[in-house]
């Protein structure tokens, strides 16, 4: 167990460990736009801002680049923010109904596209994400269903399908509530690095449809600081809202 | 000096079955819903819909008046899912050409400057190529050699957009924080048509705001309709925010039973019906 120090990590909740390995994501990240889509990934961002990488741009959500404390910094109209992602100074994290061990990634339809089963948003971005800047993904509920051996639409592009478009190409993590997964294996198959405390390899293994090699000794995603968590239980999330997201 | 005020159901007059359209917004944003519901009054039909798609989708969709629509997605915000959209789709009610946020972004600019394409880095490697067999790749002449999407132009007959404030010319101003892509969409279509909240004298533009807010230029619009809540119930930063409540009315109740209580009448007729609140059970 790696887990951090400077806290009593006996209370802290699942949500708050998927916080933690969220903002992790954007960490040495540099001055590039953290883009947060879901409210832990959301909190994560802000957490990462003031706790380790102080020089992230983070919107309000709109048009406007802001703060921590809402000072408005900046115009980022949809124009521009789609120019940021070609230009790379952005690190996204987006939901995925389904990903692959490749890193494919579904927000559109399941079933077959020409008449789906179930119609869901659309490709929205994640073509042009996944070929300019780098693209994590966030889970709430790691399962079957999301964990799959094939997506039924490619949206987010995977490193087995990027060929000689892999220039910019990068996935750096997904984060789900039982841990945390990258790339970095030979073949850029998916691998957990993390398991968040209380989750036991074979649980992961029984969520995910595809072979997930987990080592016995992956380690535990590390717990929030005591300042950290002071950060995102009084000033970040004082609502609990994370919870909704995220039981446990 | 032309004045090109006019009326929604004189704009939907001069619309004709078959037509491509694009409508402005983002989403369950700032969308011109005045001019959609006159649309849906009329019996215009068959039509190519260009849209970052909203309940401006989800309508037409739900009246059957699309033939095939172009989008890279289509959300009521906070509703995710647009219901009416969906259930269409799982019908497979209409043609789908499903792109990249970028892809439609560039398509267009490609319609705006008169090009047959522009090239995009988006798209290669994922469904979209799949699900679009007429896209074409184009190589960098260059010595990278990179291979992109060439991003056909979306050529609109007509657009329709949503301001805050407009003049008799057509000259369009925004409040809210996003222009979005509605410049655009004038510049890449045939005729423009602009619903406002308000038509105010030229000089009046400009007299509390930057020029900077002059978001559509008199020369890409054909005519100009003074709508006041014209984008209910999508949000109109900052005149007015998305009605919340209104919009889970839209998404919760079958439609033929909300056309029929709040497409009946004219425009008056909705602003009354949603003004007097009695669906608000």
């Amino acid at each position: 167990m790696t887990e951090g120090t400077g806290t009593g990590s006996a209370d802290v909740t699942r949500a708050e460990y998927c916080v933690i390995a969220c903002a992790e994501a954007w960490r040495d990240d540099g001055e590039v736009l953290a883009s947060p889509m879901g409210l832990i990934p959301a909190i994560g961002a802000r957490l990462a801002r003031r706790a380790f990488a102080p020089d992230l741009l983070l919107t309000d959500g709109e048009a406007l680049l802001v703060a921590p404390d809402g000072t408005v910094e900046g115009w980022l109209p949809y124009r521009q923010h789609l120019a940021l992602v070609t230009g790379g100074r952005r690190h996204v994290m987006m939901g995925a109904s389904q990903i692959d061990r490749y890193g494919n990634q579904n927000i559109s339809c399941i079933g077959d596209w020409e008449r789906p089963k179930r119609q869901l948003l659309g490709v929205r971005g994640a073509p042009v994400n996944t070929l300019n800047n780098p693209t994590s993904y966030w889970v709430p509920r790691h399962s079957r269903r999301v964990f799959v051996e094939k997506v039924d639409m490619v949206c987010g592009v995977g490193y087995d399908r990027v060929g000689d478009a892999a220039r910019y190409h990068r996935i750096p993590r997904v984060v789900s509530d039982l841990g945390v997964f990258d790339f970095d294996t030979p073949d850029h198959s998916m691998r957990p690095v993390s398991l968040h405390p209380g989750v036991t390899p074979e649980q992961v293994r029984e969520a995910t449809a595809f072979e997930l090699t987990v080592p016995d000794d992956v380690p535990h995603t590390r717990a929030p600081t005591a300042e950290e968590l002071r950060l995102i239980r009084e000033v970040l999330d004082p609502e609990n809202t994370r919870a909704r997201e995220v039981g446990v | 000096m032309s004045d090109k005020t006019t009326t929604a159901d004189e704009v939907v007059s001069r619309l004709r079955d078959g037509m491509t359209l694009g409508i402005g917004g983002w989403g369950s944003r700032r969308k011109p819903m005045a001019l959609v519901r006159a649309l849906l009054r009329s019996e215009v039909t068959d039509l190519t819909i260009v849209s970052y798609g909203g309940p401006d989708v989800g309508m037409l969709a739900a009246a059957g008046r699309i033939r095939k629509l172009v989008t890279p997605f289509v959300t009521l915000d906070s509703i995710p899912l647009e219901p009416h959209y969906r259930a269409a789709r799982e019908r497979g009610a209409f043609e789908l050409m499903e792109i990249d946020e970028a892809m439609f972004m560039w398509g267009l600019h490609a319609a705006a400057n008169r090009l047959p394409f522009l090239p995009v880095r988006a798209g290669i490697g994922s469904d979209v190529m799949r699900v679009n067999p007429g896209l074409r790749t184009v190589t960098s002449p260059y010595d990278d050699g990179e291979t992109f999407v060439a991003m056909p132009a979306l050529r609109l007959d007509a657009a329709l957009v949503h301001v805050g404030r407009a003049d008799r010319r057509g000259n369009g101003r925004y409040l809210g924080p996003d222009p979005y892509f509605d410049d655009l969409f004038c510049e890449a279509a045939e005729t423009a048509y602009v619903s406002c909240e308000r038509i105010v004298d030229t000089a009046e533009l400009t007299k509390e705001a930057p020029p900077q807010s002059l978001l559509i230029k008199r020369h890409t619009v054909t005519g100009v309709v003074e709508a006041p809540n014209g984008a209910h119930f999508t949000s109109c930063a900052p005149d007015y925010g998305r009605d919340e409540a209104f919009q889970k009315t839209y998404a919760t109740t079958p439609w033929p039973e909300f056309a029929a209580r709040f497409l009946g009448g004219d425009e008056q007729a909705y602003q009354s019906a949603v003004g007097e609140g009695s669906w608000r059970s």
